[in-house]
């Protein structure tokens, strides 16, 4: 529907000069980002850094005090996370948001189950169990996840690759053109980490725009074609693997070195 | 494709052959139905045997005349467990139902029908009021239901003056509850038939419709169901709102059995309502149950407070046992539910 080749330039997601403050604590202070087409962007930084309230700005989760929203180009005003989704961008989160008691199909669909169809489905407001887990299981193989094999399963019996396995296809199952991961691989072992990796390579190549935010260095430079480095609450740079070595993002990230953008680092702007 | 990786040794561990306990409790974590239906074919067989009079039509049809109201009143327990709620004053709403109903039809010559209205009206706005209460103020159910409970029971007693209005002047609408139904041996009425429709309707919502889902979510972790894009505030009122409703179609079950608008029946609905959900395996901890479970508990109760009638036991000892049974469902539920946790 849209012509990718155009749309490359133009950024999908773009934040300018967002601030969040709690009482006395300055969460962000300023922060720019932009998100491209297909690409996946990392957001590293320390603790407290304001990675994870940078991206509740983003996603509707936490309304900014200040700064401006744009998807494709279009101002946006998220007051919840509904707004976000409806605009397309879909978040994982680190505690998944999932309802464990219920099954893997009921999970893909919470929040918008499909109702059978027609007059059935109008009066009795019926839900079309099998379509949900046809679906569900379509796109299960699709994300090339081979460990969840019986749709029915209750999540609360799944492990924690497979809970995050569950929860990125419910993120990217209708269509969304950006997906937000919240530490994706802090609680998962090498094997599922090597999967979840697989899986956001995937996005990327069918046109998903990824943002993931990480602690771990080696996944970051793995899959990461651009790292946003976040610092005391701003944008300390942005680099890539191409250019920085994971030894250098740390140093920016704890301020031994210099940033690109603003404060970073005390002797001001990178050559 | 990629399964040429080898499996770890945890792996191995987890694909193990599983021994006949464990086979047993995943079976009954996975069908949550068969606990509380052993338990209740169990007691059937059990006090037949003890007095061959119990498995008489007649027996049978009294225990379900004797469940129609706490039966019904846990139908909206059930609904607002599942969110990790407890409604302490689901007895108190549907007294002072009773008395709006009684006194609109039987002291100010209202009609019938609108009496009822008026009472569902009344229903809703008192689970409006706790509903509120729990999802916009955030207070605790347990607290919000408790001072409801005093609240709700002044009101009616109020209302009242303490005096009962009979039958007689409600008008047949009111009292269409006691009609006798036949079904073959059985002998019914249109208040039990009204129960179990509640049951069917109920059962059919919180299972096949969104919204159903949406309260197991919430239930389960409201927090994540927020963030699955579930209004969860709006789900809570809903839930304690639809709950006030069946509460007034308890009252007018109450009325039929009853025979009369009065505050001095069904005085122990409310816990007895909470022991009917949780025996019938649904978890006061939310998100997990089911409506049909609890119209086993509710039959369970009521088959052994007859059954050890028949028996010839003391009421006491009948309490007694009820205590130890929601004592032994909940530790059955405890060690069913250990299973959740591995695989």
């Amino acid at each position: 529907m849209n012509d990718t080749s155009m749309a490359t330039d133009a950024p999908r997601l773009s934040a300018r000069g967002l601030v969040k403050t709690y009482g006395p604590v300055v969460a962000i202070d300023g922060v720019d980002l932009d998100l491209y087409p297909g690409e996946v962007l990392a957001v590293i930084g320390d603790n407290g850094a304001g990675k994870s309230t940078l991206i509740k700005c983003l996603t509707g989760a936490e309304i900014p005090d200040v700064g401006t929203l744009k998807v494709e180009g279009r101002s946006v005003h998220f007051r919840n996370p509904q707004d976000a989704q409806a605009a397309g961008i879909e978040t994982v989160y680190q505690q998944l948001a999932l309802a464990p008691a219920l099954d893997i199909a009921s999970n893909i669909f919470l929040g918008r189950e499909r109702r059978r169809p027609g007059l059935v489905g109008k009066v009795t407001r019926g839900l079309d169990h099998r379509a949900m887990r046809e679906f569900a299981e379509a796109k299960i193989s699709e994300l090339g996840i081979q460990t969840l094999q019986d749709i029915t399963q209750l999540v609360e019996t799944l492990s924690g690759g497979q809970r995050q396995a569950v929860a990125v296809a419910r993120a990217i199952a209708f269509g969304s053109r950006v997906v937000v991961l919240d530490e994706p691989t802090a609680a998962l072992g090498v094997r599922e980490t090597a999967q979840v990796l697989d899986v956001i390579r995937r996005l990327r190549e069918q046109d998903v725009s990824v943002i993931l935010i990480s602690h771990n260095m080696p996944n970051v430079f793995d899959v990461a074609d651009r790292i946003h480095v976040q610092r005391l609450g701003r944008r300390a740079a942005v680099v890539t693997p191409e250019t920085h070595t994971p030894a250098d993002a740390v140093a920016i990230m704890t301020g031994a070195a210099p940033g690109d953008s603003g404060d970073g680092g005390e002797e001001g702007a990178l050559p | 494709m990629t399964e040429t990786i080898e499996q770890t040794a945890a792996e191995r561990y987890r694909a193990r052959p599983l021994t006949r306990v464990q086979r047993l409790r995943r079976l009954l974590h996975r069908h949550p139905g068969i606990s509380p239906t052993v338990v209740l074919l169990g007691s059937v067989i059990s006090f037949w045997l003890i007095n061959d009079r119990f498995l008489l039509p007649a027996n049978l049809s009294l225990i379900l005349q004797q469940v129609a109201i706490i039966g019904a009143l846990a139908v909206g327990q059930t609904m607002i467990v599942l969110t990790a709620g407890i409604d302490l004053s689901v007895g108190a709403i549907m007294i002072f139902v009773t008395m709006v109903m009684g006194t609109l039809a039987g002291e100010l010559g209202v009609p019938g029908v609108l009496a009822f209205v008026v009472g569902a009206a009344v229903g809703a706005a008192a689970g409006l009021v706790n509903g509120i209460l729990v999802a916009y103020v955030k207070l605790p159910p347990f607290i919000v239901t408790l001072g409801t409970l005093g609240v709700f029971t002044a009101l009616a007693l109020l209302m009242s003056g303490g005096r009962s209005i009979r039958g007689d002047v409600l008008g047949s609408f009111l009292t269409w509850t006691a009609t006798p139904v036949g079904l073959g041996p059985f002998n019914l009425t249109v208040g039990v038939l009204l129960v179990l429709l509640m049951y069917a309707g109920v059962a059919f919502a919180l299972s096949q419709t969104s919204w159903g889902r949406h309260v197991y979510a919430v239930g389960n972790d409201p927090a994540a169901a927020r963030l699955a894009g579930i209004r969860v505030r709006a789900v809570l009122l809903s839930v304690y709102v639809s709950a006030g409703v069946v509460f007034a179609f308890a009252a007018w079950v109450l009325i039929g059995r009853v025979g009369a608008a009065t505050t001095n029946s069904a005085v122990d609905a409310n816990l007895d309502s909470i022991t009917a959900v949780v025996i019938g395996g649904t978890s006061l901890f939310g998100g997990r149950g089911r409506v049909l479970g609890t119209l086993l508990g509710a039959l369970i109760v009521g088959v052994f407070r007859n059954g050890l009638a028949l028996a010839r036991v003391d009421v006491l000892w009948q309490t007694f046992a009820i205590g130890v049974l929601i004592i032994a469902a909940v530790s059955l539920d405890q060690w069913i539910r250990r299973t959740g946790a591995q695989r």
